[in-house]
Parts: structure tokens; sequence; C-alpha cells
């Protein structure tokens, strides 16, 4: 086996394969009850993240901007932003308000604690909606930083608060319950991880649960604020739950939320690979049995069941044949173990994120291999597209920017991750579980079988 | 969506209703965007001022419309962001402009180019990373153009963009030329159409002097291509006889802006986007321009024929003649066809530079109302006429936006048609560098809103309930949320071409479907109108 890391080699990105930090924090945000996000910067950035999301999630996204204006640039932000905070609580009253900044604020160099720290003094004992802050200068990294460090922040600031009465109630429970950092997965894949936690007779604290505020139902009226996601309540009660499961192997090592929750409270970390495939399902299932002091339900073990007998019946199709997976690091490292369990070969792993774990992980996980693997962190599609071009897989998985390779190789796409704005029902894809795999699996099995099939001189209607 | 109820509201309740939500100094503000149409009066709109914090907007920024907007649509300059990654991924091929690709096959525009600029330069600079991406663009595509976009930072940090676009201008022989759009500038988008239009101008105009060959040579400014309305509007152009010498900007390239300048007549479809631009032309090469429509299809006929009378020519005349009567009759039996389904229904739409007043004709046609309208980023002379220009103020805002100053073209400068003959055609109905905006032609009691919140979106649609709300995507699943059906007018919603006569035909029968479609019957479910108590006791 040969593993070989690459990083960036041109200077400039041409079709990049990742968002900037404010994003990663605005879709957090979406997950935490009553909260409406704040971008400290000009319009654009909310207009423009506002935009992305909808596209893909297809709901409504309202996100708040400190709209800052050449003076506004050059003087600094403070009265910009503390306007904003009291427009938006008078027109959303909200629970929470998030504040992110972008790369204007932080290149100007804002003080946004100070400048929260004062407006709050200043409001004194009118009651007012939380206010969460977290850094996000669009320079530093990929949105996936802006995801993990707003989880980092919540956990922060609610472990911190004084418990309400509400919250002291569930407390009590607290031992029965588990945290669960998700990662940046589907609306699907958190209502099935909340599932199972439920079916191990567990209450779960999800950070972020976006999961109906991104794919709700009609409305009967009006809502300022979309029903769901994690309640302020739950939120208080982290600090005494003992065990947290964080899912992403990029956060080993890091210091994301869950260390937090661990080196603040002594919560045991459960630091898992996002579950696609059986291994890392299995990994997850058996911590789950160790929280709760359950056996894991039948039903999972049938979905399990069903998983490898689909395995078995469809490598036929699928022994041998090789793919490219890009999109965030974490999900592409899952969906490479994955697809090493199914005996398809990730010829090339990419990712636009610095990707140090993933260049680390890669080198054990592809041991057995004999064939060469390309690991490419700091990737866009350029790069991509020209390590593919002599690769010659059978198939791309990841999210829609990967269209044009798609189309220019004559190779379907199976898409995964974010963003997908050339499909219906990005909300609802699966990929996580035995369920999810089982959904991911059939795709790439009929992407793979429909190829051949329009490829074939004959016809056949029987594959 | 049944529109029978034919109450209108109370204007002053509406008003005090959407306002009590705001805190008073805010209210006082948003009362002045906000106007109960009266056709027959000069009603002054506050329009083009900041969006207050906090208050959500549909606008975007100076970056936006520079990059995506206006250089957007043309494919043979390599556009490139400088800046952190996000705004070169959000502006990359998301407006559906179409293109066709050259005649060499050059077609940069699903490419997304950044610098990606990263912590250390944002301490130390970018100017390094910046040269260095443009050998690199240079390197693969060799284009004959490199445009340099400004994000947020690259201002601050004190980067150059012009010096560095000159230096490798020179170093690559070919046109390299930087754009300070950072998006803090300006009140929205518009700005950022002016800087876009303005480099355009200096840069590129008039580079060269090959004259298309052609009786009647025009440019389409301010047409951008969206869902392929600018094919089907070329091929009208080619059918009557008009040669098109280049659009600004849809399905364009470097090459067409280079001689616009040997055009004889410039026809301005967005005003907002580009008056300024026809302005300059008229100054510099004595290209009068005139405002046209080509959304709806009576609209396209009255325009056409405008265009026919300016050149005075009988046989473009009567082959204009000749192009409507044959649209006209799919027109008419489409028409016919969603009348019954669609008449007398109400429409809104808040979107736009133009759109929100050209839409109008479109609904009119299928006897639809417009009953309340505004724009994103437009300026007041888009609401109330060219009429107010003389007395426009400049603000801080504006200022902010350089202004060419335009001289004649010693070499270049044709006068097209004397003061006396424009004053003829004036006199005979064609009216030349005139708009009147788009309150004039509205309804009376009809709502006029610029730059229209969320909330007060929500008002609105509680209030009217109308059949159909027009607008963008950050609008789209709010409004369909309650199950009102809603167009999207910036992208078409996937569906489109709408201009011209073909495009009413399409848009007639998306409208029928979109307002009469069976599932916003499905919305409430049916234990929803069940009366309360249905149950009897099975044993009494």
């Amino acid at each position: 086996m040969n593993v070989i890391n690459k990083a960036q080699t041109n200077t400039a990105t041409k079709n990049p394969c990742k968002l900037c930090s404010p994003f990663g924090a605005s879709l957090v945000f979406k997950g935490i009850r009553g909260t409406i996000p704040i971008l400290h910067g000009s319009q654009g950035c909310s207009t423009y993240i506002r935009r992305y999301f909808i596209s893909h999630f297809r709901e409504p996204v309202d996100i708040a901007s400190s709209n800052f204006v050449e003076e506004t640039s050059i003087f600094g932000g403070e009265k910009n932003l503390c306007e904003a905070l009291e427009n938006v609580n008078k027109q959303y009253n909200p629970e929470v308000i998030g504040v992110a900044t972008t790369c204007l604020s932080e290149t100007i160099g804002d003080d946004v604690p100070l400048f929260l720290n004062d407006f709050l003094k200043k409001k004194g004992a009118e009651p007012f909606p939380d206010i969460i802050f977290v850094s996000t200068p669009s320079y530093s990294g990929t949105h996936m930083d802006g995801f993990h460090a707003a989880v980092r922040s919540i956990v922060e600031y609610y472990s911190r608060s004084r418990q309400t009465e509400s919250s002291a109630s569930l407390i009590s429970q607290a031992g029965k319950s588990v945290a669960v950092f998700p990662n940046f997965v589907s609306p699907e894949d958190i209502r099935h991880l909340k599932q199972i936690i439920l079916d191990f007779g567990m209450k779960f604290v999800f950070v972020p649960d976006y999961s109906d505020t991104l794919d709700g139902a009609t409305w009967d009226k009006y809502k300022k604020i979309p029903e769901g996601g994690t309640p302020k309540d739950d939120l208080l009660v982290l600090q005494k739950i003992s065990s947290v499961i964080e899912f992403g192997d990029s956060l080993d090592g890091k210091d994301s939320a869950g260390k937090f929750l661990g080196s603040e409270f002594g919560s045991k970390r459960y630091g898992l690979g996002l579950p696609v495939g059986i291994d890392l399902t299995d990994n997850f299932l058996n911590s789950l049995e160790i929280i709760s002091g359950r056996k894991t339900p039948d039903k999972y073990i049938a979905q399990r069941g069903r998983l490898v007998d689909a395995y078995c019946d469809a490598h036929k199709y699928l022994f041998g044949k090789k793919a490219v997976v890009f999109g965030e690091e974490d999900m592409v490292m899952s969906i490479a173990r994955f697809l090493c369990e199914i005996g398809m070969i990730p010829v090339l792993c990419a990712s636009g994120a610095k990707g140090d774990k993933m260049r680390e992980i890669s080198q054990q996980l592809f041991l057995e291999y004999k064939n060469e693997i390309i690991v490419r962190t700091k990737a866009d599609f350029v790069d991509i597209e020209e390590e593919s071009e002599v690769l010659n897989p059978d198939l791309l998985i990841g999210n829609s920017k990967g269209y044009s390779l798609s189309r220019k190789l004559g190779i379907p796409l199976v898409r995964v991750g974010f963003p997908i704005h050339d499909r219906f029902g990005a909300s609802r894809i699966s990929h996580l579980c035995y369920k999810g795999t089982q959904e991911l699996f059939d795709r790439i099995v009929n992407a793979v079988i429909a190829k051949k099939q329009s490829e074939s001189v004959a016809g056949y209607t029987y594959m | 969506m049944k529109n029978e109820k034919k109450i209108e509201p109370d204007g002053e309740v509406l008003v005090e209703d959407i306002l009590a939500k705001y805190p008073p100094k805010v209210a006082k503000k948003r009362n002045k965007s906000i106007v109960f149409n009266d056709p027959s009066k000069d009603q002054p709109i506050q329009s083009n001022v900041r969006t207050i914090p906090g208050i959500i907007t549909q606008r975007g920024c100076c970056y936006a419309g520079c990059k995506g907007v206006v250089l957007g649509p043309t494919r043979d300059i390599i556009n490139l962001t400088h800046g952190p990654i996000g705004c070169g991924f959000y502006s990359w091929l998301t407006r559906r402009n179409q293109t066709r690709p050259g005649p060499k096959g050059d077609n940069y525009m699903p490419y997304c180019f950044s610098t990606d600029m990263q912590d250390d330069n944002i301490v130390f600079g970018g100017e390094k990373k910046l040269k260095e991406a443009i050998q690199e663009a240079y390197d693969i595509f060799h284009p004959k153009a490199i445009g340099i976009f400004a994000t947020c930072p690259v201002g601050l940090i004190g980067d150059d963009i012009h010096s560095v676009a000159k230096e490798m201008k020179e170093k690559l022989g070919i046109n390299i030329f930087g754009f300070s759009c950072e998006g803090y500038k300006g009140v929205s988008q518009s700005a950022g159409h002016h800087i876009a239009n303005n480099q355009i101008f200096k840069h590129v105009v008039g580079l060269d002097d090959k004259k298309k060959k052609g009786k009647f040579l025009i440019n389409l400014l301010g047409e951008y291509n969206i869902g392929g309305d600018a094919f089907l509007i070329e091929d009208l152009f080619e059918r009557c006889g008009l040669t098109l010498v280049s659009t600004f900007s849809g399905n364009s390239s470097v090459e067409q802006f280079a001689n616009c300048h040997t055009a004889d007549l410039n026809l301005v479809m967005c005003h907002r986007s580009i008056n300024y631009v026809a302005d300059m032309m008229e100054k510099k090469f004595g290209i009068p321009w005139m405002k046209i429509n080509f959304i709806g299809a009576n609209a396209s006929a009255v325009s056409l024929r405008l265009i026919g009378r300016y050149f005075e020519d009988e046989e473009l005349s009567q082959r204009i003649e000749k192009v409507i009567k044959e649209e006209m009759p799919a027109v008419e039996a489409a028409r016919k066809e969603v009348m019954p389904h669609t008449k007398d229904k109400l429409a809104m739409i808040f979107v736009g530079g133009s759109r929100a007043h050209h839409y109008q004709e479109l609904f009119a046609e299928i006897g639809m109302r417009t009953i309340a309208a505004g724009y994103e980023f437009a300026h007041k002379d888009d609401y109330e006429g060219r009429k107010v220009l003389p007395d426009l103020k400049v603000d801080a805002d504006s200022r902010n936006i350089e202004e060419l100053v335009v001289e004649k073209d010693p070499e270049r400068y044709k006068l097209r048609k004397t003061s006396e003959e424009l004053k003829k055609l004036r006199e005979s109905g064609v009216e030349m560098k005139e708009y009147d905006g788009m309150m004039p032609e509205m309804v009376n009691n009809s709502v006029v809103i610029d730059d229209i919140s969320q909330h007060e979106t929500e008002m609105l649609i509680a209030e009217y309930k109308p059949a159909v709300f027009c607008a963008g995507i950050k609008e789209k699943y709010t409004v369909q949320k309650r199950g009102v059906p809603m167009k999207q007018l910036h992208s078409y919603d996937y569906g489109g071409p709408f201009a011209v006569f073909k495009g009413a035909v399409n848009f007639y029968r998306e409208m029928d479907r979109t307002i009469n479609s069976k599932v916003w019957g499905l919305i409430k479910p049916p234990w929803d109108s069940v009366p309360e108590i249905t149950a009897t006791f099975v044993l009494e």
C-alpha cells in the first residue's frame, strides 16, 4: 500500500471545496431553539450565506447583519452591533442571539466580547435574550472550523450559566442523558440519531439540532422563528451530563466542545468517527451500550443484518470499483472507511480543509490496500479534476459542486454532504448508521448499475 | 388560493400596524419608504438608503452587484476574487445567467477563482499572492482579460489591486483591471453595478473600432440573460433585421464591450443598473438611448416599434410589424387559455432594479393586478421617474462611488441624430432618454415599499392574501410555508425564459400552474375543518 499525501500546490483556489467560517457558525445557531444569528460585518455575508442555506435546505432562514458601511469599517462596528441587537430583539423576540464575526470585523479588530459586555451592562436589569459570541474570521480555516467553534461557544456559555428552575428539574434526569455533538450532517441524520438514543432508553442534548428548523412542515400561521432546535433548558444541563458523544475524527486532539466538558466537568468523551458503514456504526452503538447499560435494541441488529446482507448481494457490482470522495474531511474519512468495507477503492480522498487528522488517519486506514490512495488536503476542484483524470474513477461521491467533473468524465456523482443544489431533498438524505448507510449503499450500487445499463448496447432491462 | 374578497385594506391602518413592531426611530425611517400609490400625484418615496442594522434585508453587497451581477454573465473574462474564500464561493455561478460559449469555446463562467486569503495575507498584505494568482490564471487559460474583485478586507489592509493590475497587464500583455467593490461600500448591490460598469467603460469600451455589418446597429443595456431571456431577444432582433453589437451583460463577451461604441442606438432595459452607462456613451460617442422593455408581449411590441421609428426606415418598420404578427397568435392563444384561471387575482412583486416594474406588464396581460411592489436596490428615479434627477441629493454613500467625468471622444464621437431630429422624434411620441419610473404606472392605492423587510412582507401577505408573491430565493420558502404561491423573479425559479413573446407564453402558463396547483389545497388537513363536535355516543 501507498498513501500519498498531497497538500495545496497552487496559489489561487479554483473552484473551492470549502466555504467560509461564519457559514458554519450560522448553521449551528439554527440548531438552538429560538435563535437568530447576527453576522457582524457587511450585509452581503448574511445575504450570501442565507442564499446558500436556502438553496440546499429549501426552508426559511433568517440571519441578521450589523450592516457595515464605509464609516463603520473605519470607526468600528460597536454602534451598528448594538443597534442590530436591539432591532433583532424587538422584531423577533428571540430566546438567543448568536453573534459571529466576519473577515471585515476581524480585520479591523473589533473587540466584540467587550462590546457585548458594555451593551449588557447598559441594559442592567432589563431582560434581554442570551447572547452567544463566536469569533469566525473567514480567512481562517473552513466552514467546519466555524461550525465547531460555534458548538464550543454555545456549550461553554451554557455550562457556565446559572441554572433555571425548569433546567434544575431536568438535572435529575441528566444521568440518563447523553450529549451529542453530531457534526455537519443532514436533518434526517439528526432525526435518526435521536431515535436511536431514545431506543436505548436515554434522553439527549444535541448541539446543534436543526432537524426541525431546517426541515419543517408547512405553517398554519406565520412563525418568526421556525419551531425546533435544542432548548436552552437542555443546554443548561450539559455540565451535568456524564457522557458526551462527539462525531468527527478531525476533532480528536483539538480543543473541542467535548474536550471542554471533559476537562471542566469530568464528562466522559466518546470521540467517534461519523457512523457511516458497519464498523463505525458498531462503534457508536457499542458506546451507547456502555453509556446506557442496555443492549442494542433488536431493531438495529436487524438493520445491521440487512445492511450486511446487501453488502453481500451487491458485492458483484461494486468490488474493485474506484471512487473519488470529496467534501468535509470528517464525512470524507467516514465514507472512505465505508467504501473499504464494501470492496471499493477510495482512490482519492479530498477536502478543502487543512486536514492534519485526515492525513494521519489515512496512513493506517489504507494499510491493507495494494492500490495507491491519494489523500489531498487544502484541495480545490481543479486539483480533484487533475487527479481524477489520471485515476480514472468509476464514480464520484460528494456535493453538487462535483457535477461538472462528473459530466466531464462521464461518471455518476452520488450526492452527499453540502451543498446539494442540483437535486431535491437534500435535508432528507441519510448518511448515518445502518439505516442511513443502507440508503447510501443502495444509491451507490444503483448509480453503478444505471451507468452500466445506459451504456449497454443491447439495452438490458435485467441487470 | 381564492381571491374572491375584494375589500381593500385601509392604507393608513396597515402602515400603522406595520410600524408598530419597530422601535420609534426605525418606524420613523421605514415610514418614508412606504407609499400608497396615487398615480395622479407626485409622491416622494425614500429609497437607496442604508438598511438599518438588524432589520433583515434581502439586499446583497457591493461585491455581489459588481462581480456576480454585472460581470457574472460575461464569458471570456476571468473573474478573480481577491479575498477570503466565502465571497468567491457564494458568487460561483448562482444567478442562472446563461451564456453561449464564444467561437473559440472560451467560457470561464463555470470557474471560481479566488486568492483565498489566509491570516498571514491579512497581516502582511495579499498583493504578492494576488500577482501569483493572476499569473496562474493566465498560465492555465491564456484569457484575453482578467478582472480583480476586492472583498471587504482588501481595502482595509491597503492592498492596491489597481497597481497590481497595471503591473500584470504590462507583464502579460492582456487586459487586466481591478474593481474596488469592497462589500461595505454603498448601500446595496447597486453600488457594485456602478463600479463594475465604470471600470468596463474605462478599461474596455472603445478599444475596438471594427464595425459590424448591418444597417441598424444597436446595443442592449441592462439585460442579464437570466433563464435564457437574451437568447429570445437576440433571435427577435435578428428576425427584425436589427444587428446587436453588444449586450451589457447577458450572453456577453469582453470583445463585444470593446466595440459597443460603434452602435447607433442604445436600448436600456434595466434602468437602475445601467442608465449612467447610456448617458456616458451618449456624451462620449454620440449614441442616443431609449428606455425599452422586453418583458410582456405588448411591451415588447411597443418597444420594437419604437426602435423602428427611431431609425426612420420604412422597410425596418414593416419587418418589425411582420415579426410581431408572427408572434402574436401564440401569445393570444395562451392568454385565452389561462385568463379564466388568473383573471382579477392579485400579485405582489418585490425584486430588482426594474423587474418589479416590468413584470407588472405580464401580470396585466393575464388580467392580474399588481397590488404591491417595490425594489430591493433601486433609486428614487426608478420609482418616480427621471424628472427627480436634478433634485437628487448626493449623500455620503453615493459620494463613495466614483462618477466618471466623460468628454467627447475626438475620434470616435459621431452625431447620430441632431437635436432637431431628436426633438421631432420626441414630438412624435418616441421618447428618448426618458423613464417615468414605476409609480406612475401602478394602480391607484397599490402599496409601494422600498427594501421591504421580512416583517413587512408578512403583514402585506396577511392583509391582501395575494394569489402569488414574487421575489427571490431568500423569501421563497417563508412565503410558501403559509401556502402562498411564490415565484422567484431573480432566478426565475428554474423556469423561463420570460422575455418577449415566447417568454410571455411561458410566463402565462407558469403562473397558471403556480397559482392553481392542487398542492395549495393540501396544506390544511381535513380534520382541521371538521366542526368541533361531530362524535355522538354510541350508547345513549
